[in-house]
């Protein structure tokens, strides 16, 4: 009998990883759960609680464990914490982070010491080009695709003479290049304020004198509430319409713009309203749960958990990224976006709509207005060598 | 020309907003000799709980008083239990526990009031906008912050030269010993100056709660340019204080809306743009340097 459980221990040490896998897989989420922007990362982890529940904690079939902490939008924290999950908890999967220039200072480290990146929002034109990376797959959009897709429409649309406004920093410069990109239009002005600019009297009052056709901002998170309620105040709602990415117009922010956003016009790859059965059970899941409608960033964490399991699935909960690469790039999942293929560059292949800000009961919501990209390319893709 | 006046209202009211941030802010510093980080604190604390009884009462008056209350609430707690056993500390010292307090502060409303940030809307009679000159509309509520402002200066003018307390207070700023010497409560004084001042930062806040997101954190970006309204308007004085944060925000805002005009006068669109963009969000740093090259004390100096 000894002898027996001595052989049964000896083959257990054997084959620790296979048959005796009891351990769950661990995930690493570094996101953003406090500062301003601490609702982001709410809704991304919520998201991806929320298909984990699906299936009672697991994700496809295999168990898991969530391990989540905080960056603060901070880069150097990022990193830490990505230390943290990779060197004390072994975790060899992570998602999660909102900002790109955490992503910058984090991923191009992590992919290179054999850990699988999933990105659940940040998607830097840096890793979707010359920096693209087997083990970085980007389940949310290539950062520019937001806003190609206004440019494209803006154009359609037959605004010829178009205002630009973003923040002074790279990503504001990033997002306004993606609208030009396919805006065919004249720029009728292009100004870039202060980071965390509070008031933009002096802006709107020069956006008047100029009579555009149109205005083009991206302004992330209180800017927008800021710009975007100034700009009503200042009785151009009416008559110069807004345009912008979906950033500014998720359905938090919206209730703390009011009306002033009603009728804005945005680019998003995802809608609550979009039609298919996927995405109505996810809605239907996210409102039961959490008692509030999900945004772009949680319908993104929602796909990311729903894409590892597919490919826990298909390698019978083996773990390693080189096991899990060739099954997470099939991409064999519903996404509750539709459509969805990975590109060379491991970026999305997907749908963009045009969206705009309408009254729902009680509050503020997105309606789905336009399909403009079908099966939409990122720009970068060429430029990846993999 | 009408633009030019319509951004010098802007700027005019960017600068009451400021004068009621640093016109407390500054009196702490000069009578107190306490670097209170955590003033910003004070006016995100009016702004949400300005937004929060509108929101639950319809009534702006309601919100603006309760707005009042809370921050002169949060003041005199702050003070009683913070600042005072920091008064003879060194200003190190004071910095990092006012910025514990703001750190406290901002986890604090995130509890409260949850991560999504609040919304408040112009009370419907102040919605709108009038046309000052013709083709000049103007947003009737910035106006009236921009009145309210200016009442708040002369009061604040009136208590200083005409009443017994002002003038303790500004005898407090120029020296305090000499001023508890005579007999006066100084540490009574230091609370309700203290209160007072939170009160003012309060004040600023619930009125930029209609045109600003009300979230956490929105303290801090206010806070920066407050310090500079007091370096240039010289610490401890509330007519520095004043003239300061009209310069401030007249040099940010004209700074803002006509660099880019003027460099594309001498530079390519593209180039002039992005020099202004810069240039203009360095303005109020280059100016404030100016002032101090020219008046090492600031404009106004209490302490000779």
């Amino acid at each position: 009998m000894k002898k027996l459980l001595t052989g049964l221990c000896a083959l257990a040490l054997l084959f620790p990883a296979t048959s005796f896998a009891a351990d769950p897989v661990k995930i690493g989420m570094i996101t953003t759960l406090s500062t301003k922007a601490g609702y982001l990362g709410e809704e991304i982890r919520d998201g991806f609680s929320l298909a984990m529940a699906k299936e009672g904690g697991k994700l496809g079939g295999v168990a898991v464990e969530l391990l989540v902490e905080d960056d603060e939008a901070k880069p150097e924290k990022g990193k830490q914490i990505a230390q943290r999950f990779a060197q004390k908890d072994g975790v060899k999967i992570m998602t999660g982070i909102v900002f790109s220039n955490v992503a910058m200072a984090v991923v191009p480290k992590l992919v290179r010491d054999e850990v699988l990146y999933l990105s659940a929002n940040a998607g830097p034109s840096e890793l979707a080009g010359k920096g693209c990376h087997p083990n970085y797959f980007s389940v949310s959009y290539q950062n520019d695709n937001l806003d190609e897709v206004v440019g494209q429409y803006v154009t359609e649309a037959g605004h010829g003479n178009v205002y630009l406004l973003a923040p002074n920093y790279p990503a504001g410069k990033d997002h306004l290049a993606g609208f030009k990109r396919y805006y065919k239009g004249n720029i009728a002005g292009e100004v870039y304020t202060k980071l965390d600019q509070a008031d933009y009297a002096a802006e709107i009052a020069t956006i008047r004198d100029a009579k555009p056709d149109a205005v083009f901002f991206f302004l992330p998170g209180g800017m927008g509430i800021n710009f975007v309620k100034q700009y009503a105040q200042a009785g151009l709602g009416g008559s110069i319409p807004l345009y912008g990415p979906a950033f500014s117009f998720d359905e938090r922010l919206l209730a703390a713009v009011g009306e002033a956003a009603l009728g804005v016009k945005n680019g998003s790859q995802w809608t609550h309203d979009l039609d298919n059965p996927a995405n109505r059970e996810f809605v239907e899941n996210f409102r039961k749960t959490y008692k509030r409608t999900p945004t772009l960033y949680a319908a993104q964490g929602y796909d990311t958990a729903l894409l590892l399991a597919s490919a826990l699935r298909q390698t019978g909960g083996k773990a390693e990224p080189a096991a899990l690469r060739p099954a997470l790039k099939k991409a064999d999942f519903a996404s509750v976006r539709g459509n969805f293929a990975f590109g060379a560059n491991q970026h999305p292949i997907q749908d963009i709509y045009i969206r705009e800000v309408v009254r729902s009961d009680g509050g503020f919501t997105n309606k789905t207005v336009k399909k403009v990209f079908t099966k939409h390319v990122d720009a970068y893709a060429a430029e990846c060598k993999m | 020309m009408l633009l030019f006046c319509e951004q010098l209202l802007n700027g005019l009211q960017l600068g009451v907003t400021l004068f009621l941030m640093s016109a407390g802010l500054t009196l702490v510093f000069g009578i107190m000799q306490v670097i209170n980080l955590a003033h910003g604190s004070f006016y995100m604390i009016g702004a949400y709980v300005g937004a929060t009884v509108a929101l639950h009462s319809g009534s702006f008056l309601l919100a603006i008083l309760s707005a009042l209350g809370a921050s002169w609430l949060a003041g005199c707690l702050a003070e009683a239990l913070i600042l005072r056993h920091l008064y003879r500390r060194r200003h190190l010292d004071q910095v990092l526990a006012t910025f514990g307090v703001i750190l406290f502060c901002n986890e604090m409303t995130r509890i409260i009031w949850g991560r999504q940030p609040l919304f408040m809307d112009i009370p419907a009679a102040l919605a709108g906008s009038v046309e000052l000159l013709p083709g000049l509309p103007y947003p009737i509520y910035r106006l009236v912050v921009l009145a309210v402002g200016l009442a708040v200066a002369l009061l604040l003018w009136l208590i200083f030269t005409r009443t017994r307390i002002g003038m303790q207070v500004r005898a407090g700023a120029v020296n305090r010993e000499m001023v508890a010497a005579l007999g006066v409560n100084i540490s009574l004084l230091y609370t309700l100056v203290f209160g007072c001042g939170a009160m003012l930062a309060g004040l600023a806040g619930v009125m930029a709660g209609p045109i600003l997101a009300v979230e956490p954190g929105m303290g801090e970006s206010i806070l920066i340019l407050t310090f500079v309204v007091i370096v240039i308007g010289g610490i401890g004085s509330v007519r520095g204080a004043f003239i300061g944060a009209v310069l401030v925000g007249l040099v940010d805002t004209l700074g803002r809306a006509f660099l880019p005009l003027l460099l594309r006068l001498l530079l390519s669109p593209a180039t002039a743009d992005s020099v202004a963009a810069s240039l203009a969000s360095m303005a109020i740093y280059i100016f404030m340097a100016l002032v101090l090259v020219i008046k090492p004390k600031g404009l106004f100096p209490a302490h000779h």
